[in-house]
């Protein structure tokens, strides 16, 4: 499939917390060739109720009908997905260059300060970077400081949570 | 807290099987297992247990027992292979949408995970194909897991489900309290009937000309074969049906127009393209339903009935959905129905299937040529019993020519494998339908290649005196693979030519009294000496070996590429 035409979506699960069902729930994602981008796997608000947060390249109708897959397990509460600007996600990333690079010049420095990023450990071989934001300023960032070298890059899976007041479980399924 | 006991985990397991109204156990014995066939000895007036020969067998017969009789097929086998044993039957249940529990056995918990000996995750292997499965490691477990396996197996869009109990969970004593489950907070059962999409749903069918109802196996697992009797009647909508809602309507109902598909009738087939509103009931939209869905009953608004919302807008888009159980859907809408009469296009379809009367069903159940044809063996049959027996078939071409040409006054009266085509099924899967409806007439169409993926089932008809018809329609060739070959394949029948075994000597070995039929002459006779029999019979018909089911719409087409002449 062409991730050119596809859209980024973010689904988001919620759940009994029961053993297995991670296995269950990517499945229903493999079986119909959709790629997860990232997934995340915490608690929620609600006691009891685990969230996942995954994210993937799909089209509409295609997302659609995965969800509603995901919602037919047993153990899933309910399952929504959403489109970028429907929701607040967060990713971390870390960045590893040379401390050497780090003082041959101030542009690293500058850009951690531009990027909102932060120094989070340094010493004599090598400087660790921490920048916490959405997918493409964490993109912009890695390709500025690819210039100068990268020892070492890892990012997390989103994070989000809908622009709504509260956690979005319909009542019925919580009675 | 009130009558509690203390017995054994395998004792609880007997006392929760018996409290969701099991009667019959479909099933094989092992070293993880063998705690629980051991409390089923003290338990055997009230679990009766068949012991199959093959743990695939077990699961169809259980099928087939679920499928004749609407309850839940119950299966119990050991760990390791006996589990894996069961995946199939798991698998064909799951598309078919039958109600199952399956329970398994498990090496002991602190040996889990150390590939101890038969220890397989079968949890793990059997969760794509069941609509639950969950592993048991303590006893005081075991009411509650048998109360949810029973609810999700039974309640909306049934499934199979599978119970894997760890060795220790069925030996150590706990307290036994039975509870029975009515609901699982992260489990919507029964989806809210949308009134607004009700009353739209009423106003499209009150506003067509010409409608056209697809119905499938939904309104016999909802028991609402009468409920759509008065929709169609009210509405005089013409009707017609999936393989697994061949029963669905009785066969001579003026608007049951044939049998939608790849084999279906002519008629359905191309109305479907014509019609202005399609109103599919309890189906899914299968591919060999649809052939190509491009060019699927574009010109139609399209009405979908289901209990289960995934099936909304999964293969086609649908215009209005109306969710929930069919026996309260069907009539929400049909009170909202004026009388209508469609009788020009109703009485349209009648030509076109008068013209795939004559120009293939004719020649198929009347047959002149030299060999017996499936379609006059499995005619003549339907006939003799009244169009009353239950007709289990097995995959292929058999299959196709009993749905086709046997015919049902009843509900739940044809069994076949239908998502998932497996071969091997037939047997077994009549075994259980025959057990769980003694009083009914039991009838097998197979293929010579089929019978023999379950053969051995006929130890499971000696050992309990399993009272069914067999017929095997023998072509000598793995037909419908080679029906293929013919068309698509050049003629090249690769590896589809078979050397079978003296059929009626195998049943006589196992006690079946059989009997082969080659000429045309003798087929009524035999038919009707293996109906009078009082017990299992065997009937091996030598068929043409290049018979061909026909009309035939080749995957993926539009009904305008039938073929409808060899
Ligand atoms: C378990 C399994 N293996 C293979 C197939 C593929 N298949 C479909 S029909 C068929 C031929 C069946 O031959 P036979 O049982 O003789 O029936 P016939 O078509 O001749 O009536 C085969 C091999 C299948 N459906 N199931
Ligand atoms: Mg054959």
């Amino acid at each position: 499939m062409d991730i050119n035409t596809q859209t980024l979506y973010t689904v988001t699960v919620y759940s009994e917390n029961h053993v297995g069902l991670l296995t269950q729930i990517s499945n229903i994602f493999t079986r119909r060739f959709i790629n997860i981008e990232s997934l995340t796997v915490s608690a929620s608000a609600m006691k009891g109720v685990h969230k996942f947060t995954i994210t993937c390249y799909s089209d509409d109708k295609a997302i659609e009908k995965l969800v509603k897959q995901v919602e037919k397990k047993i153990d899933v509460l309910t399952a929504y997905y959403y489109v970028e600007d429907e929701i607040i996600s967060r990713e971390i990333a870390l960045f590893k260059v040379t401390t050497e690079t780090l003082m041959a010049n101030n542009t690293i420095e500058s850009l951690v300060n531009r990027y909102n990023a932060k120094i989070i450990e340094v010493n004599n071989l090598y400087t660790v970077i921490e920048k916490t934001g959405g997918k493409t300023e964490i993109r912009e960032l890695f390709d500025e400081l690819e210039h100068y070298g990268i020892l070492q890059f890892v990012r997390s899976g989103s994070v989000s949570i809908t622009r709504s007041k509260y956690e979005q479980l319909s009542d019925v399924t919580m009675c | 807290m009130d009558n509690r006991e203390s017995v054994s985990g395998s004792v609880s397991l007997m006392k929760s099987l018996i409290e969701e109204g099991t009667d019959t156990i479909f099933g094989y014995p092992g070293g993880q297992i063998m705690p629980v066939f051991d409390a089923l000895y003290d338990y055997r007036q009230k679990l009766k247990h068949i012991l199959v020969r093959h743990e695939q067998g077990a699961v169809h017969a259980a099928q087939g027992y679920s499928r004749a009789s609407g309850k839940v097929g119950v299966v119990i086998v050991t760990s390791g292979p006996g589990a894996t044993n069961t995946v199939t039957g798991i698998a064909d249940a799951m598309i078919d949408s039958t109600p199952l529990v399956v329970i398994s056995g498990q090496v002991v918990s602190p040996l889990l995970g150390t590939d101890a000996f038969q220890e397989v995750d079968i949890v793990g292997i059997s969760q794509p194909v069941t609509k639950w499965s969950y592993q048991v490691r303590r006893a005081d477990e075991i009411a509650w897991a048998v109360a949810q396996a029973f609810y999700i197996a039974s309640s909306g869009r049934p499934g199979p489900v599978l119970l894997d109990f760890t060795k220790d969970a069925q030996v150590s004593m706990i307290n036994h309290y039975y509870e029975k489950c009515t609901s699982i907070r992260s489990y919507v059962s029964m989806p809210k009937i949308d009134r607004a999409n009700v009353r739209k749903a009423a106003e499209l069918i009150n506003s067509a000309k010409k409608p056209l109802a697809l119905v499938g196996q939904g309104v016999e697992i909802g028991k609402a074969e009468q409920e759509l009797i008065s929709f169609i009647e009210k509405a005089q909508i013409p009707a017609a049906w999936t393989l697994l809602g061949a029963s669905v309507m009785p066969f001579d109902h003026p608007l049951n127009k044939g049998m939608l598909g790849m084999h279906g009738n002519l008629a359905p087939n191309q109305k479907t393209n014509e019609c202005d509103l399609l109103i599919a009931i309890g189906m899914r939209f299968d591919d060999r339903v649809i052939g190509d869905v491009n060019t699927y009953a574009k010109q139609a608004k399209i009405i979908h009935f289901d209990i289960d919302p995934a099936e909304i807008g999964k293969n086609v888009d649908v215009d209005i959905p109306v969710l929930g159980d069919v026996k309260k859907t069907l009539p929400a809408v049909t009170a909202l129905l004026k009388q209508a009469d469609h009788d020009d296009w109703i009485e349209s379809f009648d030509i076109i299937n008068g013209e795939e009367y004559d120009r293939v069903i004719a020649n198929e159940i009347y047959c002149d040529r030299e060999y017996i044809s499936m379609g006059e063996v499995i005619r003549r049959i339907s006939e003799k019993t009244g169009n009353e027996a239950i007709t289990v078939t097995d995959v292929g071409q058999n299959q196709m020519m009993a749905a086709r040409y046997s015919k049902h006054k009843n509900p739940r009266s044809f069994i076949s494998s239908g998502g998932l085509g497996t071969m091997g099924f037939g047997l077994p899967a009549a075994i259980g339908a025959k057990i769980a409806v003694p009083d009914r007439t039991v009838c097998l169409f197979c293929g010579d290649g089929g019978i023999q993926m379950c053969i051995q089932e006929l130890g499971t008809i000696m050992q309990s005196n399993v009272k069914v018809k067999i017929i095997i329609l023998n072509n000598r060739y793995l037909g419908m693979v080679r029906q293929w070959q013919e068309i698509f394949f050049n003629k090249r029948y690769s590896e589809t030519p078979m050397l079978n075994p003296d059929f009626v000597k195998i049943a006589e070995a196992y006690r079946i009294k059989g009997r082969k039929v080659s000429k045309r002459d003798d087929l009524d006779d035999a038919i009707r000496e293996m109906l009078e029999h009082n017990g299992a019979y065997l009937l091996e018909v030598d068929v043409e070996k290049k018979g061909m089911v026909l009309p035939m719409i080749p995957p993926g087409m539009n009904v305008s590429s039938v073929i409808l002449e060899k």
